[in-house]
């Protein structure tokens, strides 16, 4: 008992606290919240919905940041800007003069497609870029250092493409199909989200289509169990991790997509906290797993939309979504302290971690 | 053999794309028109017109020193070629922008940029001009690279040297002003740029004065070495001395503007110190430094304030010692659940933390105590027997005397076991931790007191503004530290003050890098974390206190015993052995 | 008088049993080797002993302590100070410094006394760098304090490292494999220097080998470990006649072999 006693160290004991206040919180304030009963259910559902679309998108970017850290054990934390940098360019070279010229209009899934190409395009070739000149000449080097260079390269970046094309807010022009709703199973949804919740879908069971049948996605997962036997068996060691960071970047590329039709704007510093929030919900699941990515994403993007209403105006907050960031990232911290191998994720020796 | 004779065809092609692509870049993202406003010699030479001549000039000097040795033909040819094929690209871009407008994409390709490019000739005209120019660059690149090192080295630190009076001209005129009158100063600047025959001295003169330091330097270095310990003991005092008489009569000789940037300069020093301790020491990469930066200053308003948010009405003085206790707490409060983690995880949890932060102090939960998006208004200045420190320059020692504190507690605790520990903690935690450090309690210290400095700082700031907003304190200071702390180098002191100068005095004096001064942290960190991640000024020689009464007994030692690490990087020793 | 006892000692990672009911035990001022082919479990014991990991089962006392539950520092607080298979120097301190985080747990000023230089501070300081100067000069690095401890030869480096084992004044000193890498000549004066150590200082040494010659030189006592079970142990004589040892490590059939040719060295 007397050992006990003492194993509980001071730090222990107000990392407790720290969680029962937290749960005592957020409980107390769901209570008050369903006795109060601001919302209707309809403003529920639409929270929940926009909730999926949002985590939807977390889903995919943090496909990138579990991929690279599966495979270099390296937190990528310019992946964000691959995600921007694909939408931005498309939305200004090829969705703008394709909505001047009617073209969207009249062949909407044509242009999404084509713009859809052009960001992954872009998205890639950024990242294989960053990648060659800034992340290589550094794998031997301590964690550290390859952080570095990766908000290195996020600034760069970003205000890269804020010179390119300015630092206003670019509407991205939204095909008129798209707008307005649709009714699937009683309940009103927006096209648009929609069509985020089945485009992430497909988009990840193609990715696990490839991760886990092609040879390339085999080489990926030898490069990410053991790079020097990976190497020994005659796998192309650095092409793989290019690969790596080319497939999160098109993951990255078309959550650009999706980003864009639902807040149908785009901007130099949109991958900032998008990337934050998708390292979150990468971690949050697990980092490593993709299935763990999408599950993160999920969950961070529903609670993230629902949190604030349910706990946050139960408590007498104002304004609590503006508080919605401090949820996410307050998760984090909990997750990190709390279970650090995530929601699917194995645990990782101190070692390998 | 036969091979490393050949000409290869690649490296030009290489080089001059690479060279292309940078200057393409610079353009298009509107560095060149807008730094083009800013001369540096009077109607020769533009900042723009340097920066978008950088890249082919430096590729043309690498390609050059990629030919075959003793080729000097080929070595001229590399150079010749790289710098035409770096003008292809732009040249494309003013021919691509004659058929189809590409301003309504790209908003910095504008008719200013394009006069720049083509040189006000025209677009074809124009373009062969530019091929002309970055050829012919390259050519005389490659020639500077062939030239024997004593010459070249001159001709370099000319320059440098005249590039940084031609940059500075606009305070230098004004210095001038003060202190010799107009007149003189019109003599040497004319409309905020250097004369050509003052750009043509300076470049002589400091090529001179190189050529005579190379000579005679070594002789110099070796008559102070050989001096004896008492002498040296006395040099080092005059210096120490020298330094001090120079900080305090620094803002008489500055004046109010430049003072004021100072002021910056020492706040984000102080930082530094603060943060260096936390990554430098200790190794912990902490992304959300701001966080204190923000309580500091925000305790400040709040215990200070005489308008409707100000609490208690304190004066800066009684305020300063609880700012930096609340920072300290909030850094152990923030410190205590994050610090088992590992590395690169801490680091993004402290960003997010930096994030709560300013969310939480915009947000409308804490508006009625600190004013939200309003700002926090009328926060007390310092007062000095009576006289209340309103102007930059005397504020300056406030901020002196804050920064002072934090270098000699930083040089202090670097010496002393704390500072081991850190060291050990860094080096090998498991091993430390095995040594029977206390792992955590070790690390809480670094964080606390880290945080202390950046409540300091913060508190400082707050004072010096009167009136602090949210947007003060967003991630971007926790970057600008972080870079300011790697440029200098890493659990280097000297070299936090070298950071400071170099990443807040210097965006501070060239206003026109404002833009860009994001991007250009971001190719900082890059290129210092690829070619020297030790920082500009290494803390590589730790000569103890604790090894100089044992001294004696190593003097006799050979030369393969002695502390190697004098042979790391000469010309980059520190003045901690001085 | 045994100062350490471990009962029943086991360790698991996953599936794999790395220690199994273990029991191992040390008297005052002994030396004693834990030995074993690769992947036998003794690294794994030792890292159960100082607190890296945390057994799953079984007890260990030291000097009437459970060390169960312990974090590594509290556990070197307590007098058992331990060296590295693989050298772990802190490669960018010097090797005065190395020595001086040995000595931190027996430094008492804080760091306010640093800042103010206390008196205090500056004598504990002093005394502390002559300490380590003594230690230095008693593993034989005079004059090498102000190197960089990467640059350090091999040698040396394991010198170092057991100067900075020695600089928190243990009681037991647990030494992993202190010979490898070293050749035969340099192994038998690391040997040597091990008894003088336990003769000048009156410390009490449990060691890790591999190298059998050099374990039956010195050692007092020996347990045999294979598959993370103790299959034997003994006087030094005892066990190089012990069928079971020899089967674990040459295989079944080579019973007769090692016997004759104790002074083998099974790498």
């Amino acid at each position: 008992m007397r050992q006990r006693l003492q194993d509980l160290d001071w730090i222990g004991l107000y990392l407790w606290v720290l969680r029962a206040a937290i749960i005592i919180l957020v409980v107390w304030g769901t209570i008050a919240t369903i006795i109060d009963n601001p919302y209707s259910p309809r403003q529920w559902i639409d929270l929940i919905i926009f909730g999926i679309a949002q985590g939807s998108m977390y889903a995919l970017i943090a496909i990138g940041y579990t991929l690279v850290y599966g495979v270099l054990f390296m937190i990528n934390f310019a992946h964000g800007e691959f995600f921007m940098s694909g939408i931005m360019t498309a939305t200004v070279f090829v969705a703008t003069p394709l909505a001047a010229t009617g073209f969207m209009n009249r062949q909407p899934l044509l242009s999404l497609l084509l713009i859809a190409v052009v960001a992954m395009v872009v998205s890639m070739s950024i990242a294989v870029l960053t990648e060659r000149a800034a992340y290589r000449p550094l794998r031997k080097a301590p964690r550290l250092v390859p952080l570095i260079t990766a908000i290195g390269a996020s600034f760069f970046w970003q205000y890269y493409f804020r010179g390119l094309f300015g630092s206003q807010v670019i509407p991205f022009p939204v095909p008129d199909v798209m707008k307005g709703t649709a009714s699937i199973l009683g309940v009103e949804i927006l096209k648009t989200q929609l069509t985020v919740i089945v485009v992430t879908i497909i988009m990840l069971i193609g990715l696990n289509l490839f991760i886990m049948r092609t040879r390339t996605g085999k080489s990926i997962r030898a490069v990410a169990e053991d790079k020097d036997t990976a190497a020994l068996m005659g796998i192309d060691v650095d092409r793989a991790i290019t690969i790596t960071f080319a497939t999160g970047a098109s993951m990255a590329g078309i959550a650009g997509l999706l980003y864009a039709l639902v807040f149908t704007q785009v901007h130099f510093f949109m991958g900032f906290f998008p990337g934050l929030k998708a390292f979150t919900a990468a971690v949050l699941g697990g980092i490593g797993s993709i299935p763990g990515a999408a599950v993160g994403g999920l969950f961070l993007g529903l609670i993230e939309s629902v949190g604030p209403s349910l706990f946050l105006q139960g408590l007498g907050i104002p304004a609590p979504h503006q508080l919605k960031d401090v949820i996410a990232f307050v998760m984090l911290v909990l997750v990190l302290i709390f279970r650090p191998q995530g929601i699917l994720g194995e645990r990782l020796t101190e070692k390998k971690a | 053999m036969s091979e490393t004779n050949n000409f290869d065809y690649r490296i030009p092609l290489q080089n001059g794309l690479i060279a292309g692509v940078v200057a393409l870049s610079v353009s298009v993202i509107g560095m060149v028109t807008l730094l083009a406003q800013r001369y540096l010699i009077a109607g020769w030479l533009t900042l723009g017109q340097v920066i978008l001549f950088m890249a082919p000039a430096a590729m043309s000097y690498l390609a050059a020193g990629k030919a075959p040795q003793n080729n000097r033909g080929i070595a001229l040819i590399y150079g010749f070629l790289t710098g035409l094929i770096s003008a292809l690209p732009l040249v494309a871009l003013i021919l691509l922008n004659e058929v189809i407008d590409l301003r309504q994409f790209l908003p910095n390709v504008s008719p200013a940029l394009i006069e720049i490019l083509t040189f006000g000739r025209g677009t074809v005209a124009g373009s062969l001009f530019l091929i002309i120019v970055t050829s012919v660059l390259g050519l005389v690149a490659a020639g500077l690279y062939l030239l024997p090192d004593r010459i070249r080295r001159p001709i370099f630190s000319g320059l440098i040297w005249t590039f940084f009076f031609g940059m500075f001209s606009e305070i230098l005129s004004d210095r001038l002003r003060t202190f010799f009158g107009t007149d003189f100063a019109k003599l040497i600047i004319e409309s905020k740029a250097l004369r050509p025959v003052v750009a043509v001295t300076i470049f002589i003169v400091t090529a001179s004065l190189s050529v005579l330091w190379s000579r005679r330097g070594d002789k110099v270095k070796g008559r102070m070495a050989k001096m004896d310990t008492k002498s040296q003991n006395r040099m080092r005092y005059g210096l120490i001395i020298f330094g001090i008489t120079l900080m305090l009569i620094l803002p008489l000789l500055l004046g109010t503007y430049l003072s004021e940037v100072m002021n910056m300069i020492l706040i984000f020093a102080l930082m530094g110190f603060g943060l260096n301790i936390v990554v430098g020491f200790a190794g912990l990469l902490d992304l959300g430094y701001v966080a204190f930066f923000a309580i500091g200053a925000y305790t400040m308003g709040v215990l200070t304030s005489t308008g409707d948010l100000g609490v208690a009405g304190m004066s800066f003085w009684l305020a300063i010692p609880i700012c930096v206790a609340v920072s300290m707490l909030g850094g152990l409060l923030l410190g205590m659940p994050v610090l088992r983690m590992r590395g690169d995880y801490l680091a993004i949890v402290t960003l997010g933390f930096g994030e709560i932060i300013r969310i939480l102090v915009l947000s409308d939960l804490l508006k009625p105590y600190i004013g939200g998006a309003q700002g926090l208004l009328k926060i007390n200045k310092p007062v000095i027997v009576g006289i209340p420190l309103i102007k930059p320059d005397q504020f300056y020692y406030v901020a002196l005397a804050g920064c002072l504190i934090a270098a000699f507690i930083s040089y202090r605790l670097s010496q002393a076991r704390l500072g081991r520990q850190w060291m050990a903690i860094r080096e090998d935690e498991d091993v430390a931790e095995a040594m029977g450090i206390r792992l955590v309690n070790t690390k809480l210290l670094a964080f606390a007191i880290g945080a202390a400095f950046a409540g300091l700082a913060g508190a400082i700031f707050a004072s010096k503004l009167t009136s602090i907003f949210p947007h003060s304190f967003n991630l971007l200071i926790s970057i600008n530290v972080l870079c300011m702390i790697i440029v200098g180098g890493m659990g280097s002191l000297p070299g936090v003050i070298l950071g400071a100068l170099a990443l807040v005095g210097l965006p501070e004096l060239l206003r026109e890098f404002a833009e860009f001064r994001l991007l250009m942290y971001g190719i900082v960190l890059i290129v210092m974390m690829l070619a020297k991640p030790e920082g500009l000024w290494p803390s590589a020689i730790r000569k103890r206190e604790l090894h100089v009464h044992d001294n004696e007994d190593y003097e006799d030692y050979p030369e393969a015993m002695a502390p190697r690490a004098e042979t790391r990087d000469p010309g980059l020793e520190g003045p901690s052995h001085l | 008088m045994a100062i350490l006892t471990a009962k029943e000692v086991t360790k698991r990672f996953g599936g794999l049993v790395a220690v199994n009911k273990y029991d191992f035990e040390i008297g005052a001022e002994e030396i004693v080797s834990i030995i074993g082919p690769n992947g036998a479990g003794k690294t794994t014991f030792f890292n159960c002993l100082t607190g890296f990991y945390q057994a799953n089962e079984g007890d260990m006392l030291f000097l009437g302590q459970r060390l169960n539950g312990r974090t590594p520092d509290q556990i070197t607080r307590m007098g058992i100070a331990r060296t590295y298979q693989n050298i772990r120097v802190f490669p960018a301190m010097t090797a005065i410094e190395n020595i001086l985080v040995g000595e931190d747990p027996r430094l008492k000023t804080s760091w306010i006394e640093a800042v103010i230089k206390t008196k205090r501070y500056t004598k504990e300081e002093e005394e502390a760098v002559a300490e380590a100067n003594r230690l230095l000069e008693y593993v034989g690095l005079t004059g090498m304090g102000d190197q960089l401890s990467h640059n350090l030869p091999y040698g040396a480096q394991r010198r170092l490292e057991l100067a900075r084992a020695l600089a928190s004044q243990p009681t037991l000193l647990l030494l992993d494999e202190p010979t490898a890498g070293m050749n035969p000549h340099e192994s038998a004066e690391m040997m040597h220097f091990i008894k003088k150590l336990r003769d000048d200082l009156g410390i009490t040494i449990l060691l890790i080998e591999h190298d059998m010659r050099v374990v039956m030189g010195i050692s007092e006592r020996i347990s045999v470990l294979d598959f993370g079970s103790k299959i034997c142990e003994g006087t030094p004589a005892e066990i190089q006649c012990n069928p079971n040892v020899i089967e674990a490590y040459l295989g079944r059939g080579a019973a007769t072999g090692l016997s004759e040719t104790p002074e083998k060295t099974v790498a």
